[in-house]
């Protein structure tokens, strides 16, 4: 989230896209119906499904899932030939001016440099003019057709109101009345929210989805202010602290990048990363990468990491393919190039797509750990259990190591949630049984490895030696332990740049913040944008004061978000070009005509000139990108591309289906369902209800009560064709799966009607397996194909082809 | 934001309501004390309502209840009817609004009303079994209940269930036990959208008032308060956007009221009927002071002993 789940509370108007927030996050959701009771905000959801959210909205709208760019671009091409574009904002604080390369171009759903073998593209084009100088050339007039707002003019003409009746389903009267609802907030005084999930993220396009917004609420310059911004709601209380600790494949702790092998010394991986400013004067933020990477190796090899040996750059893994994500990891398992494998707190036999492959690469592992407070599928994924685990336990010779751990109330530690709250916890309850924390479980791994590099050496033992472990009990590193290794410490005593004699952090110490690490090896700090969790004023994390001057909903006392403790990201950007409050009953932060101060912590440097100093410091442009030049896979402008599987063709592009940059591995091609499937009439997505989370709360008495047993959702319509009862069994299948379920048949779910063609919706959540205490039941990843977002990989669960028919109960 | 209850200190604090408060107990009479407590009430805004069911989770804990697993019937509702050990269930319903042809998803909480004229207290046979608390409360004492279904009868919302293992009434208490130490019901707390709160009954008609004028500015024209006039008023209301039509809220009744059966029975026929047992009994007397005992006359004695198969003499 840029803003925080409290700020909610300051909105005008949510919208609730790619997403169910009532239904997925019911706590945070108070802060809507808070907005709707106490300012009188409306809500807007736009789901296929009008789900719980919708119950409680003043305006639902239907989609058919996938299309949701077509429905944003719609809105963005509305605002700009209504004219309700925030002028101010958009000239001053986005690359709106700003001229793009000759060679840049969109046709025929293809931007310019693509590789159909590689599905890559070449992205030299997709960039500034720069002038002789080193800046971009802008131009403020706009005039030149090469500025961005002209090509964007261009580029989103086609998305009329009549293509997103076409292509989404959505009546077009639908789709101009929220048009209006959301255009309204072009005004200074108006804020939009938006919350998405999941919803966005699941698709092949999923990145592109939440650019769309993030363009929309730019020109409608929504982004930095109370009320406004592009809010995430995170689907674990700590995913947040997932991604921000570094746990993806191609990630180092606070979005630092693991080097590919391609950058074989330390220089080589700085020179692409100096990242200097764009335009004159600005902060370019991540020019102080050298200092957060530094620090960093210093946290993980101490005095090993020397200015000599490039501070240990060469222990770093080097990446030979973009990313090693989870698809990726079972491709490799299906191959056999993968033969262990750990999974801790996570649950892949349910949680990831294609289960079948999922299960056939797991048998092949020799050997699969799972860390984990519960009995989970993956742990049996070798248990038959009926047609729902329908494997041969003897054909399977994995070797599984099931070690029971804690669940969050056994433990202390931070938990970071969507708006990047640190928020400290302590145990409430004794682990059972034989659990062991998961530090403990860590470092026994660790201590015994070493142990046996020490003892038998092996190839390139030296990250493994060499690391740090600086704790008082090495058996069990504690939480406060390792927060203060993220928060940093001082290796020498630091001395003020600006006055030699003053000492700004004695050796030993733990700094205040990021704003003192250094490059040079004098700092360490595990994660540079969580630095200032617990330093010497102690653990901020741990900080419980509701105090909240003026009622902003900031609570500044209230634990710590990172970064430096802000609680709205961009907030330079809800005062104007001169500092001023846009709206002053929203005040953030405003100039007083020598520094930046209000509510909030600024996020620009507290003496920047506000007219000097763009406020979007952490990129080189000093403003935010309506064009985001080479850092998407898929192209600097999102463009509509259908599900790999879709019952209908690509309008905007027939003859560029589904997203040309989306990795698809080759023996998946084989799994999709083809274009306008007969075998696959149906558009099914997969979600999350209320009563349950993920897959932990089947093993929850209660929660099961509530929500007992798997099932599907049709509509009405569905149902009197295939001859389907409320309550009655049905099969569902897809090429990769089948499953069988209850039917709900339902008045929430209707009929699309795209471009002519009667498209049916199917729901299938996604709560239920074969451990715990709720009845046995299927999962959607059973049904869904093997394809993630071209730049994330995060599954396509939301858009897939199915069939149904009306089964007889099955004999138990 | 409605102002939360603040979380109660640990010391142990003293009941603020007990027998002494009672206004009505269960075929009995109780002497209603001096000073009538304030009426508190739990405020159900519907429109609010997420149906995310954390208060029927809630409830299950707080009261220590153990809920079968059920099974899927085709619908969000589960489990599908207020039983024994669930005093509270979500009922949703989809209801195509025929001016606007739009969808509208209504999800009710379902449970007690604590009618101020309780139907069940009056049913209710067993002395003491059912007993209103002045603040408006209405509860059952489990070691009086006898079991025999009369409460069932007598609410006029159907909302108490027997249980066929320990044959008792359960229904909601509103957290009289929580009540007593300044706390508000469970259900209230868990709620993550104040679509339900708590307080005394007058703050809860404020509070509605303002949830009500939300609701018309939006366009929900007949967007009220049910608090029925037809018990008295409840000590459990709902914010309705549609007040003129409770019944599409999964049958909440247009004008409860108690059975007339019950009201004949417990009221005029009682007494009625007391009349004729006082008279048969007073008759039987005279008839035996003027006639004196029955005598066995030598022809009954022949036929009884026909019937019983005994040959006469």
């Amino acid at each position: 989230m840029t803003n925080a789940w409290t700020d909610i509370k300051n909105t005008d108007l949510v919208v609730i896209m790619g997403g169910n927030a009532a239904e997925a996050h019911p706590c945070g959701f108070k802060w809507v119906t808070e907005a709707k009771a106490s300012r009188g905000a409306k809500l807007i959801v736009v789901d296929p499904r009008y789900t719980r959210s919708a119950s409680v909205a003043d305006v639902y709208a239907p989609i058919r899932q996938g299309t949701d760019i077509v429905f944003l671009l719609g809105v963005i091409n509305y605002c700009m030939l209504n004219d309700k574009v925030q002028w101010e904002y958009v000239k001053a604080f986005t690359n709106a001016a700003f001229v793009v390369k000759d060679g840049f171009a969109y046709h025929d759903g293809l931007f310019t440099g693509y590789d159909e073998s590689k599905r890559e593209y070449d992205k030299s084009s997709w960039d500034y003019v720069i002038g002789e100088d080193g800046y971009a050339i802008i131009d403020e007039t706009m005039e030149n057709p090469r500025c961005v707002w002209n090509l964007l003019q261009d580029h989103v003409s086609i998305y009329t109101p009549e293509l997103v009746d076409r292509i989404c389903g959505t009546p077009k009267e639908k789709f101009l009345k929220i048009a209006a609802m959301i255009a309204e907030c072009s005004s200074p005084t108006k804020t939009m929210t938006s919350m998405y999930a999941l919803g966005w993220t699941q698709h092949s396009i999923g990145s592109q989805n939440i650019r769309s917004m993030a363009m929309l609420q730019l020109i409608l310059g929504n982004i930095g202010v109370r009320g406004g911004g592009m809010n995430a709601l995170r689907g674990h209380s700590n995913i947040q602290g997932l991604t921000d600790i570094g746990l993806m494949s191609d990630m180092l702790p606070g979005y630092l990048s693991l080097p590919t092998e391609k950058e074989v010394d330390f220089a080589t991986y700085m020179e692409t990363r100096a990242y200097k400013p764009l335009r004159p004067g600005q902060t370019s933020y991540w020019q102080n990468t050298k200092k957060f990477f530094v620090s960093f190796q210093k946290s993980m090899y101490g005095e090993a990491a020397t200015p000599d040996n490039d501070f240990a750059y060469d222990w770093l893994p080097k990446m030979d393919v973009p990313t090693y994500d989870i698809l990726r990891a079972f491709e490799l398992m299906h191959q056999g190039k993968m033969n262990g494998y750990f999974c801790q707190g996570f649950n892949p036999l349910q949680a990831f797509p294609n289960r079948k492959k999922i299960s056939d690469s797991l048998s092949k592992l020799k050997f699969l750990v799972v860390i984990d407070p519960l009995d989970t599928e993956t742990a049996r994924f070798w248990e038959k259990h009926g047609d729902i685990n329908d494997v041969d336990p003897a054909a399977i010779e994995t070797e599984v190591y099931q070690l029971p751990s804690t669940c969050f109330a056994e433990d202390e530690g931070s938990l970071t949630n969507s708006g990047r709250w640190l928020q400290w916890h302590w145990p409430g309850v004794t682990p059972p049984g034989e659990a062991k924390r998961d530090n403990w479980i860590m470092a026994q791994l660790y201590l015994r490895l070493k142990e046996l590099y020490k003892r038998e050496g092996g190839a390139f033992a030296d990250p493994i030696l060499n690391l740090t472990w600086p704790y008082a009990d090495p058996d069990e590193p504690t939480a406060a332990e390792l927060a203060k290794e993220i928060n940093g410490k001082a290796l020498t005593t630091l001395m003020d740049p600006a006055d030699p004699k003053k000492v700004l952090v004695e050796a030993g110490k733990l700094v205040p913040n990021f704003a003192v690490l250094r490059d040079d090896g004098s700092t360490a700090s595990g994660c540079w944008i969580y630095s200032g969790c617990f330093n010497e004023y102690g653990n901020n994390m741990a900080r419980r004061d509701t105090t909240d001057p003026d009622n902003t909903g900031a609570y500044l006392n209230w634990a710590f978000a990172w970064p430096l403790n802000r609680r709205t990201l961009y907030n330079r950007a809800s005062a104007d070009i001169n500092g001023k409050p846009w709206d002053p009953s929203r005040k953030l932060i405003e100039w007083d005509g020598t520094k930046w101060s209000g509510y909030d912590v600024p996020d620009i440097a507290p003496t920047a000139k506000p007219a000097e100093v763009g406020p979007f410091i952490m990129n080189a442009e000093g403003v935010a990108r309506l064009f985001s030049r080479g850092l998407m896979r898929d192209g600097p402008f999102p463009a509509h591309y259908e599900p790999f599987e879709s019952p209908v063709v690509n309008l905007v592009s027939p003859k560029v289906q589904s997203n040309p940059a989306a990795r698809v591995f080759q023996d998946d091609w084989q799994q999709f369902a083809d274009v306008e499937s007969e075998e696959f009439p149906y558009a099914a997505t997969s979600y999350r209800l209320t009563e349950h989370f993920h897959y932990w709360t089947k093993h929850v008495w209660v929660n099961a009560v509530l929500q007992p047993e798997f099932f599907v959702e049709i509509s009405e319509e569905l149902a009197a064709e295939k001859k389907i009862t409320r309550g009655g069994w049905v099969r569902v299948w897809s090429k990769r799966g089948s499953v069988r379920a209850k039917a709900v048949v339902t008045k929430r779910i209707r009929p699309l009607i795209c471009d002519g063609k009667t498209v049916h919706i199917i729901g299938i959540p996604l709560h239920w397996g074969f451990t715990g205490v709720a009845k046995q039941g299927f999962g959607p990843n059973a049904l869904t194909p093997f394809v993630g977002d071209a730049n994330m990989q995060t599954p396509e669960f939301k858009a897939f082809l199915v069939n149904i028919e009306p089964i007889n109960e099955p004999v138990a | 934001m409605f102002p939360p209850i603040p979380n109660p200190t640990t010391a142990p604090q003293a009941e603020r309501f007990g027998t002494q408060d009672l206004i009505r107990r269960s075929a009995s009479n109780v002497t209603p004390p001096a000073q009538r407590q304030t009426e508190v009430a739990k405020l159900i805004d519907v429109s609010k309502c997420i149906g995310c069911k954390a208060c029927q989770s809630a409830c299950l804990e707080w009261n220590d209840l153990h809920e079968e697993i059920g099974i899927n019937t085709g619908v969000y509702d589960n489990p599908h009817d207020l039983t024994p050990a669930s005093y509270t269930v979500m009922r949703f319903t989809e209801w195509v609004n025929p001016q606007t042809d739009d969808l509208e998803w209504l999800i009710r909480k379902d449970g007690c009303m604590h009618c101020e004229d309780p139907g069940c207290l009056k049913a209710c046979p067993a002395p003491g079994a059912i007993v209103q608390y002045s603040n408006g409360i209405v509860d059952f004492d489990h070691d009086k209940c006898i079991g025999c279904g009369y409460c069932v009868k007598g609410c006029p919302f159907n909302i108490p269930r027997i249980s066929s293992v320990t044959h008792k009434a359960h229904k909601c208490t509103l957290c009289s036990d929580r009540v007593a130490v300044g706390q508000g019901p469970a259900c209230a707390k868990a709620c993550p959208t104040q679509a339900i709160v708590f307080g005394t009954k007058e703050e809860m008609k404020t509070h509605a008032a303002g949830r009500i004028a939300d609701l018309k500015s939006r366009g929900y024209a007949n967007a009220g308060l049910y608090d029925p006039p037809g018990v008295s008023g409840t000590h459990v209301m709902y914010v309705l956007h549609h007040a003129d039509k409770p019944e599409i809220y999964a049958g909440l009744p247009n004008n409860p009221r108690i059975s007339p059966l019950i009201e004949v029975w417990k009221g005029v026929t009682k007494y009625a009927g007391l009349v004729v047992i006082g008279f048969a009994a007073a008759s039987g007397f005279i008839h035996y002071l003027v006639k004196g005992p029955n005598r066995v006359s030598s022809e009954d004695e022949n036929a009884a002993k026909r019937l019983t198969g005994e040959r006469t003499p």
